[in-house]
């Protein structure tokens, strides 16, 4: 997995004459100290990152933060003041508007937060707008059009116009129109925010979808830590223009860098990003199938449980054992659980998400049995252990009833 | 204290011009006043009912039966009033000098448009050229091009102009950011931004500008007759030489239906370019 995009201490000054600022930033002086004494505002202060080839690398900030102007400085829609945009090796701020226009038709294409459908077009119309600016006979990007409005569920469409459209399908075009041009680099700019949630989180699916079977590098930009959790797989932390924290979803929510991290993250319904392995218990009781009945009977009678999970030497889950089917054993003479018949109980993925056995693990009478990929017994879930997984901040415990997390 | 000649320098000015390129200036007005003739000429040819079923058929297009029967209706009083030859004449008038300031006007306003100095430049210009007193004009537009056609429509291009430059102009700069921003992240040249992009998003709004620049040169042209132009202007302008206060009133009367039409037909040209750009 390769670098594509890597961003060396990028900063934009909202200025035409942005060298003062420059300078005193040179001098380590602070972004507000700046904003006193010169009056010009800094946007992007000092960001470095890189975006491997096919990641979904999420860039996430509250509004005003500095976001989306990162994101426009990666196709220069605006001017870096100073750094580096290095994409597949090529430093971009570099480059002629000429050359510049080369990059923007063949390497990135940007899907927009107001849907930006050209009112004036058809749903096909718009869809072909980035071949068509570059050149691509009628015929060719017509078909290719076609078959991106029909990867993104709109086949049918192509002749209506877009105030025909739900947002949701407006925001289905704005994508179509951006993967026609087939770029190595999809930039999203709050692509989903102005959808309902349901239809949110329908696209998020949809563009998780699309994104296993066509492997783009995508740079998403939210502010929504829900949807930077859902689908990024990793997450940049901005405020004030400046870099927090990058890291996996799961680094983001268990080790938030400062308060201001730990804050949003608690703002997360955390059952959606909780996997069963993040809320398991270790399988503590177990028995060993060498074992006898009144093995079994004792740890369950130490521990004031009526069941217990059995498992072979290699930790295999062979089945549960409850109280009635030991004593029975051990009437029988029985002298290993080899052979006593034990109750088969459904097993679990450690990856899968918490909030999609919800209902399992509500009805269920015994703990639940979670397993590795090698079908080892890994843990164990009962109801208490999901509620305390919820209930878990990540951070500072004494934080938790004091704030609740506020998102933009 | 020293009073700056201001106007002496206009007379030199004006009098320098003609003495350098006078000729050149001659050998203009003549074409430009064969060209007009023949139309107008060629105009007449044509006859009246059919002129009448040309208009009522645009104004079908434009608006419905309603504007068709207005029109029919207007056209023939012009025609019962035996106006119907300086009818014609102003109507080529009217057409000629709306054309010249659209060919010249559409093109500074997307140029304004473009670039915030030349914008600076120009919006002056315009406010000049629009409250100047056109009067002022009619004088030097007499010593360039002299009495006629020719003049009238110089007059009546500077007087009528400056409505279409600058609805262009914000038509153009209030195209939304975002969409600019299409073009732009997609790779779009200059030209296809202004092609593809900026002009259609902005044309109700330029076309609102040619309808404003098309009501200014009607009444431009109708003050024209002062400098020798044919048409319902000078049968006003007899009619107040006269006294006559009926033949006034019934070239007024002209007047008023001419631009009438032409007001409704470019609105609903308007409304029909609005209801093609569909507002997402």
């Amino acid at each position: 997995m390769g670098i594509k995009i890597e961003v060396k201490n990028l900063i934009k000054v909202f200025s035409s004459q942005p060298q003062k600022a420059l300078h005193l930033l040179d001098k380590g002086l602070s972004k507000e100290h700046i904003l006193a004494e010169t009056g010009l505002n800094i946007g992007v202060n000092n960001v470095s990152f890189t975006v491997n080839e096919g990641e979904v690398f999420v860039v996430m900030g509250l509004s005003g933060s500095g976001k989306s102007t990162i994101l426009r400085c990666l196709n220069r829609l605006i001017e870096p003041s100073s750094g580096s945009v290095i994409i597949d090796g090529v430093d971009i701020t570099k480059l002629k508007s000429q050359e510049l226009r080369q990059v923007r038709q063949k390497k990135l294409a940007m899907v927009f937060q107001q849907f930006a459908l050209l009112p004036h077009r058809t749903v096909l119309q718009n869809t072909v707008y980035g071949l068509e600016v570059h050149g691509v006979s009628k015929e060719e990007r017509e078909k290719r059009a076609l078959e991106s409005l029909a990867m993104v569920g709109l086949a049918g469409w192509e002749n209506s116009y877009p105030d025909e459209l739900s947002g949701g399908m407006k925001q289905r075009v704005g994508l179509a129109r951006a993967l026609t041009n087939n770029p190595d680099i999809l930039l999203m700019d709050e692509a989903f925010s102005a959808l309902d949630p349901l239809i949110r989180e329908e696209m998020q699916d949809e563009l998780l979808n699309l994104q296993q079977k066509m492997n783009k590098t995508i740079v998403f930009i939210t502010h929504d830590l829900n949807e930077a959790l859902k689908i990024g797989d990793r997450i940049a932390f901005i405020r004030d223009g400046s870099l927090v924290q990058i890291g996996t979803p799961e680094e983001i929510i268990g080790k938030p860098a400062d308060d201001y991290v730990a804050k949003f993250a608690r703002g997360v319904d955390r059952s959606k990003i909780l996997t069963l392995k993040d809320v398991m218990k270790r399988p503590q009781p177990i028995v060993q199938l060498r074992d006898g009945p009144h093995v079994a009977l004792r740890i369950m009678k130490e521990h004031g449980i009526s069941s217990v999970f059995v498992v072979d030497r290699a930790k295999h889950l062979q089945g549960l054992i409850t109280a009635d089917l030991a004593l029975e054993a051990v009437q029988a003479g029985t002298v290993s659980l080899h052979d006593v018949k034990l109750l088969e109980v459904p097993t679990h993925n450690e990856t899968v998400l918490v909030q999609d056995i919800f209902p399992v693990i509500a009805e269920s009478k015994v703990p639940l049995a979670v397993i590795d990929e090698e079908q080892r017994l890994i843990g164990i879930i009962v109801r208490g252990s999901v509620l305390a997984g919820l209930a878990d901040t990540g951070g500072d415990p004494k934080d938790v009833s004091s704030t609740t997390g506020t998102m933009g | 204290m020293y009073r700056l000649p201001l106007g002496q320098w206009v007379n030199q000015g004006v009098e320098w011009t003609l003495n350098n390129f006078g000729n050149a200036f001659d050998t203009f007005t003549k074409s430009v006043t064969n060209i007009t003739d023949s139309l107008r000429q060629g105009l007449g040819l044509v006859p009246w009912f059919l002129i009448i079923i040309i208009f009522a058929l645009l104004a079908w297009r434009a608006k419905g039966w309603r504007l068709a029967l207005g029109t029919s209706v207007g056209l023939f009083i012009i025609y019962n009033l035996e106006l119907w030859s300086p009818f014609l004449d102003t109507l080529i008038l009217v057409l000629i000098a709306s054309l010249v300031s659209l060919i010249i006007g559409i093109p500074l306003g997307i140029l304004a448009a473009r670039s915030d100095r030349f914008h600076k430049i120009l919006s002056p210009v315009l406010d000049f050229m629009q409250t100047m007193p056109s009067f002022v004009y009619l004088i030097p537009a007499l010593m360039f091009f002299n009495l006629g056609t020719v003049s009238a429509v110089f007059a009546t291009v500077i007087f009528s102009m400056p409505p279409v430059i600058r609805l262009t102009d914000l038509g153009i700069r209030q195209v939304p950011a975002d969409l600019v921003e299409v073009g732009e992240a997609f790779g779009s040249s200059s030209s296809q931004m202004l092609w593809k992009i900026q002009l259609p998003l902005a044309l109700p709004t330029i076309m609102a500008g040619i309808n404003q620049t098309m009501m200014l040169s009607l009444s431009m042209v109708v003050i024209s007759a002062m400098i020798g132009a044919q048409g319902l202007g000078a049968g006003v302008l007899a009619g107040i030489s006269q006294m006559d206060i009926g033949k006034g009133f019934e070239y007024g009367l002209a007047v008023v239906i001419l631009a009438m039409i032409l007001d409704r037909l470019s609105q609903g040209v308007v409304r029909n370019s609005r209801a093609a750009i569909k507002k997402s």
